[in-house]
């Protein structure tokens, strides 16, 4: 059975499970659509909450990042998962206290308000729809390799394979559907590690492989890559930071409140029996979530040293010269996963200085020895150029691993990025017909026809994204972090201060989140493009490009955040204070005793 | 809020600050801050200010996570305010 076969056999196979589980408990009541009825426990909750969390940023497109950047990705990996313990400790207890379904349900009530929750509900939109059109970025990568076509055409299959996908259940549906997704994808994830940690270094454990020396040889994996890629003209492994400390410091503080802010992760705590059970539940996610993330290193430095064994064998485990005339292989005799992944136009090939060989090297290297040794072996640019985002699914193709890792492999990405973008939707979608139709402007609205709001709201949500997503800001990591950068700087200071401040008012919280959610968008939309539509950026109008103390776009929610924070604080003392009733419901919140079940009703 | 809900509070204030100090400590401290310094030392092939960033820290944030959750359940024991 050829590869393709085996793909299909396999993607296919995960397909039915998913739709048989999503057909065997389909969603009835709205109540059971949004929170599956509250009764879920919090090992399989936790479980839900890691594949809805782990999207096609953290599968495919994270370790694709960290093996470009080196030690510097780990902000990636610190701050995907250092969120989870704010969330654990200043959000989820006590919004399940609070017990209702939504984000800006909690924002509207807490600031007696429904301009604050209208507020929210924008904020939660515009976080959503770019962490979606990130989504769509790796939804095209995954299918245009599974299917063979274009990177375009990939996006349009998976704008209507989501559509179907989210349309189907509800989240009770989703639930059960995100436990097998879970599973499916951390299979898919960590088998071709182990095989790979095992060729490279001995050892199983990917964690640990990472750490330990390479095969045959004295010199651990880190080391040598480290002097590989400084030979190659790129930073050094272990220590380039992301841009400087100051940036990582912002970027790993702007993902981890991002984390703890955005809607859907936290509309999972709404979905546990109780108070104590949120707090654990955090934990076992954040568990399920490591097993990826502590992994995800491994695979990205062993992805670099794998991608470099090919171009230049001999180089990592013999010793070979790496500027020998005859050490890089030949484009004619590549091997085939190139040929494959050529297809889809990711990964490209130009042969500048006509030897027929590919080589493969940092061309805008300042290291003036590196730049004599280039010269001197006739290298007139690099030839190779592989989008960072088809690192992780090329992965077991490089290590020449066996064609059911590889499709397993295609399986788990899609799983990842279906799964998030469900549940996505679903946010946005409760935002929608939940918050602002029923919410604010239709009050009166019946069960079936916020249901149909809901769903017109989704397949709207697809378009734009998927749109946006033929044109992306960035790799799919690269555009998921705006979102969080975007979350966090409007949606987290108001939820936290809605708990820890009694005295923060309505007038307070709704500047903090339109400053931070403008300062964000502004500074963001001058680099990506107004609506990241691009030839739409204004770089001139900020001064250049990361002005802000060389803050990149990405990192930039951790700033709005700080913005946030003291707008709020500034306005909330310049107005009256919220009415007694509001500190009550805030001292109320803050014990755990006389926890009930979730209920939608609007007070 | 009364006598007891105060104090309820502060204990919750107080054990958060403790957990949220040594999140604070290994990924922005060990992990990014020091990691230069920490750098010469090593953990088997790890430079040590590496291995926090991309391993040690994400270790460390599920055992914060997990004591919180226990010493929150002994805390609201305590004032009698569990569920």
């Amino acid at each position: 059975m050829d590869l393709q076969t085996t793909i299909y056999l396999v993607v296919g196979a995960t397909f039915a499970l998913y739709i048989g589980i999503a057909i065997w408990s389909r969603a009835g009541s709205t109540s059971e659509f949004y929170v599956a009825g509250g009764g879920v426990s919090p090992r399989l909750n936790g479980m839900a909450t890691a594949a809805d969390w782990m999207s096609a940023a953290s599968f495919i497109s994270m370790a694709g990042l960290i093996s470009n950047m080196g030690y510097g990705g780990g902000l990636f990996l610190m701050g995907w998962t250092g969120g989870y313990v704010l969330l654990a400790t200043l959000l989820a207890p006590y919004l399940r206290k609070f017990g209702k379904f939504t984000v800006p349900q909690f924002i509207g009530d807490r600031y007696y308000s429904k301009s604050a929750a209208t507020v929210a509900v924008l904020c939660l939109l515009v976080a959503s729809l770019t962490y979606i059109i990130g989504q769509m970025t790796g939804v095209g990568v995954a299918f245009s390799r599974f299917l063979g076509v274009s990177k375009e055409v990939g996006v349009y299959v998976g704008m209507g394979v989501v559509f179907t996908y989210a349309v189907f259940g509800g989240m009770k549906g989703i639930t059960y559907t995100q436990v097998a997704q879970y599973i499916v994808l951390i299979f898919a994830y960590t088998i071709p590690a182990i095989f790979i940690s095992m060729q490279l270094t001995g050892n199983p454990i990917p964690q640990l492989g990472l750490g330990s020396s390479l095969s045959g040889q004295d010199i651990s994996l880190l080391a040598k890559l480290d002097q590989v890629v400084t030979e190659l003209g790129f930073g050094r492994y272990t220590t380039t930071t992301a841009g400087s400390t100051l940036n990582m410091f912002v970027y790993t503080f702007s993902l981890m409140i991002g984390t703890a802010g955005l809607p859907h992760v936290i509309m999972r705590f709404f979905t546990v029996p109780t108070v104590a059970a949120a707090r654990s539940s955090a934990g076992w996610a954040l568990v399920f979530i490591a097993i990826l993330y502590t992994t995800a290193p491994a695979v990205a430095a062993m992805a670099k040293t794998n991608l470099i064994r090919t171009i230049t064998p001999g180089v990592v485990l013999q010793n070979a010269d790496i500027y020998g005339s005859d050490s890089a292989i030949k484009y004619d005799e590549r091997p085939d996963w190139m040929k494959r992944w050529e297809k889809t136009g990711l990964l490209k090939f130009e042969d500048k200085n006509g030897d027929g060989r590919i080589q493969y090297y940092n061309d805008k290297t300042k290291d003036e020895a590196v730049k004599a040794k280039i010269d001197a072996a006739g290298w007139k640019g690099n030839e190779l150029t592989v989008n960072a985002d088809i690192i992780v699914l090329a992965n077991p193709e490089i290590a020449l691993l066996p064609d059911w890792v590889i499709a397993l492999v295609a399986a788990g990405g899609l799983a990842a990025a279906l799964s998030t973008a469900a549940g996505l939707l679903l946010a946005i979608s409760s935002a929608i017909s939940h918050d602002l139709v029923k919410g604010v402007f239709i009050p009166g609205i019946s069960e079936k026809g916020e249901l149909m709001a809901g769903k017109i709201a989704m397949a709207c949500s697809i378009i734009v994204a998927g749109y946006l997503g033929l044109n992306p800001p960035g790799f799919a990591a690269g555009t998921v972090a705006l979102a969080f950068g975007i979350a966090a700087s409007s949606l987290f200071p108001a939820i936290m201060m809605g708990i820890f401040s009694k005295k923060m008012n309505k007038e307070g919280a709704m500047a903090g989140m339109l400053a931070g959610l403008g300062i964000t968008l502004f500074y963001v939309f001058a680099h990506k493009g107004i609506f990241f539509i691009k030839g739409t950026e204004y770089l001139d109008t900020i001064g250049g490009a990361n002005s802000f103390f060389g803050i990149t776009p990405e990192a930039f929610g951790g700033v709005g955040a700080m913005i946030n924070f003291f707008v709020a604080f500034v306005v909330d003392k310049l107005t009256k204070e919220p009415p007694e009733h509001i500190q009550h419901l805030v001292e109320h919140v803050r014990t755990p005793r006389g926890s009930k079940a979730v209920d939608g009703a609007h007070v | 809020m009364d006598k007891s809900g105060e104090a309820y509070w502060k204990a919750t204030l107080g054990l958060v600050s403790k957990i949220l100090l040594v999140w604070f400590l290994v990924s922005f401290g060990a992990g990014i801050l020091f990691a230069d310094w920490l750098n010469n030392i090593h953990l088997g092939g790890y430079p040590l200010g590496f291995w926090f960033a991309q391993q040690g820290s994400m270790y460390i944030f599920v055992a914060l996570i997990f004591i919180y959750a226990k010493k929150m359940g002994e805390i609201d024991r305590k004032f009698d305010v569990h569920e």
